[in-house]
This record gives C-alpha cells, sequence and structure tokens, in this order.
C-alpha cells in the first residue's frame, strides 16, 4: 500500500490543473440554463472535447496507434479527478470514448479500429448505444431487431427504445438478430449502423425531467455493409457484454459523488430549521455522514480497481458493484438533498426562486433514471449473485 | 499509486486462513464457549508462536514491529473464523496503548510479556453508562507515592478474568483523561464476570478502590488514538465475519431446495446476498485505507478510523441479520453456526463506539 503519486505524476496534475483553469468553458455548457439550448450547445461540445484531445486530455490509455498515448492508467484517473473537481463538462462523445472505444479495442478488426477509434476522440463522430427495444429491455437477449444478410449487406428492420442522443449522434453500435432460429443468446450479432443511412427514424421521447434526452429509433430496411460486422455473426452476445461491463463501469463511477456530497453539505449548512442549520438537526446530522462514508468508501473503492488494472489482475465481483452502488448512491444523495430544501424541492428548475442554482431538482429525476439505464439495480443483483457468487440461474 | 495489500499481507492471509481453518474451527469455538474463561490457551499458545501476539509491537520489545494494516489482515480472518479469547483486546488494544504512550520501563515490563505470549492485556473504559464517550468517565487517579492510585468502577472489559494487566482510563482532579497500567492481581481490583450474549467475547466489571497503577500517558489526543485503533480493530473482525456469514448463507441456498429447485435460484435471496457483496467491497477499501492512514499518521486518520468502524459494524449486523434469515429456520437454532456471528456482529457494533457514535465523530471532525 503507497499512496504516494510520483513526483512526475504530481508535476502532471498540475499541468491538468492549470490548463482547465484556463481553457475551460465558463458558460453554455454544464448546468446552467443557457446550456440547455441544444442548437448551439452541440457544436460547443464538440469542440470543447476536441480541445480536450488535442491538449492530450482524452483516452490516455489507448493504444498510440489510434490516437492514444499508451499512458497507464494512474494519468487517466489523474486527467478524470482534475476534470471533476474543476466541474468541467460531461464529454459529449462519452459514450464512445467510454464503451464502443474499449470494446473495439478487444473486440474491432484492424480495419474498423483504423476507421472509428479516431474519430471518437475528437468528437468527429458521435456514437448512440441501440440496445434495449419495446420487448427487451431486462431480457435483453430476447431483441427482436431483425438483419437479414442480402449480399455485401445486412438489411435490418425492427426497432430501438430509450436512445440516448441518437437525435444528434453521427453512428450507432447496435444489437440484432442474425438467427431468428437459434437459442436466444447465439442469435445476435454486433453491427455499427450510420445513422444517416435510408430508413432510419429517429423520434425523440420526452424524460421525466422535461428534456428530449432518449429516442426511438426505427428502422425500414436499413442496409448495412457486412464489414460493419464486429467478431463474429451470432457472437455479438459476448461483445455486447463487454460494452456493458465499460458502461457499467462509466455509470458507476465514484468520480462525482465526492462533488455532489459538497454540494450537498453546504446545502444543509445554508438551510435553517428552527433558527439552526440542519446539519445541527442530530438525524439528518448522521444521514450526512453515511453519505459522506458511502462516498469515501467508493472513492477507495476505485482506487483499489485501479490499482488492480495496474497489477493486470482481471475484474472480480468489486467490479460487478460498481454501477449497483455508484448510482444508487448519487440517487440518494439528490434525495437527500430534495429533503434538506423543505417546501423549495416543490420547485421545477425553472423557477427563479429554486435553491442552488437549481441543480437538485433535475439531478435528482436524472440519478434514479442512471439505476435503471445500463439495467436496472435488480438485475446488477442478479448479476451479482450468479456471476460473482454462483448462485443457480433462475431461468 | 498502489492501493491493496502487498504480495506478504496477500500470503499472511492466506496463511492465517489456513491455519485457523485447521485450528479453529466452529467446533473448537464452541469448546471454548462451553468454557468459564473463554480462553483457549493451546491455541493462543500456537498463535504466540506464529507471532501474531507481538504483530504490532516494536522489535525491541520483542515484537515483530508491524502496522495495522499487517494486523487488520489477522483481524479479518480472525473474524472469520469467529476466534474466541483476549487477541484483539490485548494484542491489539492493549499492547496499542504502551506502544503509545508507556515510559521505555513499562513497556519492557507489559510488552514483551505480551508480545511472548507471557501475558495477557486488556483495557478498561467504560463505566455505569456504558458509553465510550470521555464524558462518561468518571473513575479517579490520585498521586500517591511512587505512582497512582485508581478508584472507580469499570464495565463491560474484555477478558479481565484472565488478564495480567489492566490498562484503565482515569480522570485527575482537573477531569483530565489519563490512561494507567494495573497489574490485575493487585490490591484494590476486584473482577466479576459478566454473563455474555456472545460467548466468544467475555466481559467483566473490574472494581478499583485505590488501586495501584502507573500512568502511561493522558491528554484527549491519546485517548482519540485509541479509539482509532479500536475502531480499526473491530472493523476488520466485522469484515471477516461478514464474509463468513455470506459465504455460508451462499452455500447453503445452493442445496437447500424449495419448490423444487435450490432457493438460491430464487431471486430474493439472490438480492439479499448481492446486496451484502455491495456492502462489503467498498468497505474493505476503506478499511485498508483507515489501517494505512494510522500507519502513516494521514491527516485524515482519525476521521476514516471512525468511517470504517461505523460501516463496517452496520454491514456486520445488517449481513448477519440478512444471513440468518436465508437460512430459515434452521438458522434460528442453537445446532447451526450462523448466530456466534450473528452475535459477535452485535458485541463488534457497540464495542468502542456504537456507528452513531463514530459518524457523530466525523461529524464533528468534518466540521458539519
Amino acid at each position: 500500500m503507497d499512496l504516494q503519486f510520483t513526483p512526475e505524476e504530481e508535476a502532471f496534475r498540475l499541468k491538468v490543473r492549470s490548463w482547465l483553469a484556463e481553457n475551460m468553458p465558463t458558460s453554455g455548457m454544464s448546468d446552467d440554463r443557457e446550456g440547455r439550448d441544444d442548437k448551439t450547445w452541440l457544436a460547443r461540445a464538440k469542440a470543447w472535447q476536441r480541445r480536450l484531445y488535442e491538449a492530450g486530455y482524452i483516452a490516455l490509455a489507448w493504444p498510440k496507434e489510434y490516437g492514444g498515448q499508451a499512458m497507464d492508467p494512474v494519468r487517466q484517473s489523474i486527467v478524470n479527478d482534475e476534470m471533476v473537481r474543476a466541474k468541467a463538462p460531461y464529454n459529449v462523445g462519452a459514450s464512445g470514448l467510454g464503451m464502443l472505444g474499449p470494446t473495439l479495442i478487444s473486440w474491432g478488426s484492424e480495419e474498423q479500429k483504423q476507421r472509428y477509434l479516431p474519430k471518437i476522440l475528437t468528437a468527429e463522430e458521435i456514437w448512440c448505444q441501440g440496445y434495449s427495444e419495446p420487448g427487451a429491455g431486462s431480457d435483453l437477449a430476447s431483441l427482436k431487431t431483425r438483419a437479414e444478410i442480402v449480399g455485401d449487406e445486412f438489411v435490418v428492420n425492427g426497432q430501438k427504445v430509450w436512445t440516448s442522443g441518437a437525435q444528434y449522434a453521427d453512428m450507432m453500435f447496435c444489437l440484432v438478430r442474425t438467427d431468428p432460429e437459434a437459442p436466444k443468446h447465439r442469435g445476435i450479432s454486433y453491427i455499427l449502423i450510420d445513422m444517416r443511412t435510408p430508413g432510419i427514424t429517429v423520434r425523440p421521447l420526452v424524460q421525466m425531467t422535461g428534456d428530449r434526452g432518449f429516442n426511438e429509433v426505427f428502422f425500414d430496411n436499413v442496409r448495412v455493409p457486412r464489414k460493419n460486422l464486429v467478431a463474429k455473426l451470432n457472437e455479438g452476445w459476448i461483445v455486447a457484454n463487454a460494452t456493458l461491463f465499460h458502461e457499467r463501469n462509466m455509470l458507476g463511477s465514484a468520480s462525482g459523488s465526492e462533488q455532489r456530497f459538497n454540494r450537498l453539505l453546504a446545502l444543509a449548512k445554508s438551510i435553517t430549521r428552527g433558527g439552526r442549520p440542519l446539519t445541527e438537526d442530530s438525524v439528518f446530522r448522521q444521514r450526512l455522514v453515511e453519505l459522506e462514508i458511502r462516498v469515501e468508501a467508493m472513492r477507495f473503492h476505485a482506487l483499489r480497481q485501479l490499482t488492480d488494472q495496474i497489477r493486470g489482475k482481471n475484474p472480480g465481483v468489486e467490479a460487478m458493484i460498481n454501477k449497483l452502488v455508484g448510482t444508487e448512491l448519487n440517487h440518494d444523495l439528490a434525495t437527500a438533498a430534495m429533503e434538506a430544501m423543505g417546501d423549495y424541492s416543490m420547485l421545477s428548475r425553472d423557477d427563479e426562486a429554486a435553491l442552488d442554482h437549481a441543480y437538485w431538482p433535475y439531478e435528482w429525476m436524472f440519478s434514479l433514471g442512471l439505476v435503471i439505464g445500463g439495467g436496472t439495480s435488480h438485475i446488477q443483483k442478479n448479476i451479482i449473485a450468479e456471476r460473482g457468487l454462483k448462485m443457480p440461474k433462475s431461468r | 499509486m498502489d492501493f491493496g495489500l502487498s504480495e506478504e499481507q496477500q500470503q499472511l492471509k492466506e496463511s492465517a486462513r489456513a491455519f485457523l481453518s485447521g485450528e479453529c474451527p466452529t467446533t473448537f469455538v464452541r469448546k471454548t464457549m462451553a468454557t468459564g474463561e473463554g480462553y483457549p490457551r493451546e491455541l493462543y499458545d500456537h498463535i504466540a508462536k506464529l507471532g501474531w501476539r507481538g504483530l504490532i509491537v516494536p522489535e525491541k520489545f520483542g515484537g515483530a514491529g508491524l502496522g495495522m494494516l499487517d494486523m487488520a489482515v489477522i483481524l479479518e480472518e480472525g473474524g472469520y473464523a469467529a476466534m474466541p479469547g483476549p487477541f484483539l483486546f490485548s494484542s491489539v488494544l492493549a499492547a496499542s496503548a504502551l506502544k503509545l504512550s508507556g515510559s521505555e520501563q513499562l513497556k519492557a515490563k507489559w510488552l514483551t510479556p505480551l508480545a511472548e505470549g507471557k501475558a495477557i492485556g486488556t483495557v478498561a473504559i467504560v463505566e455505569s453508562a456504558g458509553s465510550i464517550d470521555q464524558r462518561d468517565i468518571n473513575a479517579t487517579a490520585t498521586k500517591g507515592g511512587a505512582g497512582f492510585h485508581l478508584t472507580g468502577a469499570k464495565m463491560f472489559v474484555p477478558y479481565a478474568n484472565v488478564a495480567d494487566f489492566v490498562v484503565v482510563a482515569a480522570k485527575n482532579n482537573a477531569r483530565e483523561i489519563s490512561l494507567f497500567v494495573a497489574d490485575a492481581k493487585a490490591p484494590g481490583v476486584t473482577i466479576r464476570s459478566l454473563k455474555n450474549l456472545d460467548l466468544t467475547r467475555r466481559v467483566s466489571n473490574v472494581e478499583l478502590k485505590g488501586a495501584p497503577a502507573e500512568q502511561l500517558g493522558g491528554g484527549d489526543d491519546l485517548f482519540a488514538k485509541l479509539i482509532d485503533v479500536a475502531a480499526i480493530a473491530v472493523a476488520a473482525d466485522s469484515l471477516g465475519g461478514t464474509e463468513r456469514a455470506l459465504e455460508m448463507a451462499v452455500d447453503y441456498s445452493k442445496v437447500r431446495e424449495q419448490f423444487g429447485k435450490p432457493i438460491g435460484s430464487f431471486q430474493a435471496l439472490k438480492h439479499a446476498a448481492a446486496e451484502i457483496v455491495a456492502d462489503v467491497e467498498p468497505a474493505r477499501a476503506m478499511l485498508w485505507y483507515a489501517a494505512y492512514a494510522q500507519d502513516t499518521g494521514a491527516a485524515d486518520a482519525e476521521r476514516v478510523a471512525s468511517m470504517a468502524k461505523a460501516r463496517l459494524c452496520d454491514i456486520y449486523s445488517r449481513g448477519t441479520d440478512r444471513a440468518v434469515l436465508m437460512h430459515g429456520g434452521i438458522g434460528f437454532t442453537w445446532e447451526h453456526d450462523m448466530h456466534l456471528w450473528f452475535k459477535r456482529a452485535r458485541f463488534n457494533e457497540s464495542y468502542f463506539g456504537s456507528p452513531s457514535f463514530h459518524r457523530e465523530r466525523v461529524a464533528v471532525l468534518g466540521a458539519y
């Protein structure tokens, strides 16, 4: 056990910190009101990711031949920490950076890696995830979107749902059924679809937050070149799970929880009940500490996993809990903030009187969405029990 | 940056697991539970030879000179095995009190025999309030002759019944707190065993009537440091106990059949088990850090020690509740071993400060 960073790593951290201080966009990007205007937001968000990339702060651990720097995971974690600390905006290309990219590095053909990875880094191509369908949510492997092989092409027909970012994505990584006769897990393929292909219709769905965050995507005889197949035909389920593993780690990431907790604590200190700060209410005070302890534990848990990664150890059951614990913790933090605000929690983020820059009403709802997305907490528990503890399958 | 156990610590853990599964199976634990004193002397001779009893005692005084992270590894395995007897109280708490504060002479007098396995020490803090809060300590120390005389009624003192010496918290006329060391056989010391719920943990009342004692050191910082060490030790025992309870419940769920299939195939049981895993894994990392922070004197050592104690004791209680429930009726019997950990979780939760005591400590340290 040694938590010292090397002098080089410390110097790197300071470099990242000062770069962020000088280069971070000051408005129009994050949770401020101005940032919600979609039309100009996308261009700004892409430009920001590109600047980060050019400064050398995107996907540091990726191989050099695809635009990465082949650095050890510590450097990437330093960048992540500093981004959170500086409250830097979310990367618009996150699903490419965090989900498809690592999947392609393991499973993609050389041609696919050359073609797609560099543009993920620069935000030239934004990806969305075509997984869930109206009849295939938790039971993802029952998906029905059909891809028939006709000559050199797949012809895709069907529907995806809850597709975040499909309204502006350039590409989709998509699960399709290529063998309807095979058992459900063995007839699925993983393909890459250009969102501008004729036959694709994107219909926005309004989330409970009032935002158009996700979509329905319809495929009507959509033609996809066969070379866009990742791994082998009908062997897409294992690739899909690789992506899900990366997605769950991304969603359950501990970074961010610490900032949210600090924000919650500051809020609680600023609110008075019966003339005393809420932090002096003995019940609420205990609840705050309990949350802080969970946040801290996840921070240490992430450091442990970073070390395992450096040591070359394969992730075990400890990695299966990230999504479950991380997303529930974030929702619990927001729920505590809503309770702390008392009647002010009745206000939507659009009311001038909303507290704390109206951060919490949206966060409270959105964080519950993440408890569901990427596999609900119930599904995560099944995975932990069946894959981690080897309890017998119920299906 | 390297956050995790070293190879040596991994080996220590594996060898402790192997040793205790051979020498301290539950049949052995139960045999000890049935004795009056609750102290398996042969096992303790054996662990002295392995170097456990002096693990954190400086080499100069006959110990191995290792730190709390190494000790946490052994304590976790002790918790996993529900190892009975005074190990935690003697080799961690009494040893730490002497290590942190005694004169060289007192260290040679008590620490060396402790490390060599010739003496058992314990700590006597709590009184009738049943609380570790410094304000609830009323025992007094008055100067007399070469040393001090202690008067007060200490309660819930672990293994005072078999101890050779007792580290006592008492106050002077100005109500400032200090730690003293008294010979358990000295005049003015009366020890009366209490009837315990957890029979792997024995506690006694220690009545002090002008008992002769020597001062180890004083002040709030020393008292706080002792709480930190205790918090980490109990948290480590709780980690191991939770792991064992989970393992037993999961194993049982794979063989017990109802509705024509193993009960472990039902989601109700899967989710209960998964929730224990989700609790345990981050808390394990937190415990490692708490022990490391103690060893390196990190600025947040006190805060994170309390965090680990609060969290792991909550997890242990909740985890053993669930593990008993997953067993159904058999888990409620005396014959089944599940209640060993169920009861030990309760002991750990209260000993050296409840989770809410430690959370309040975190709040104060964090300037809430």
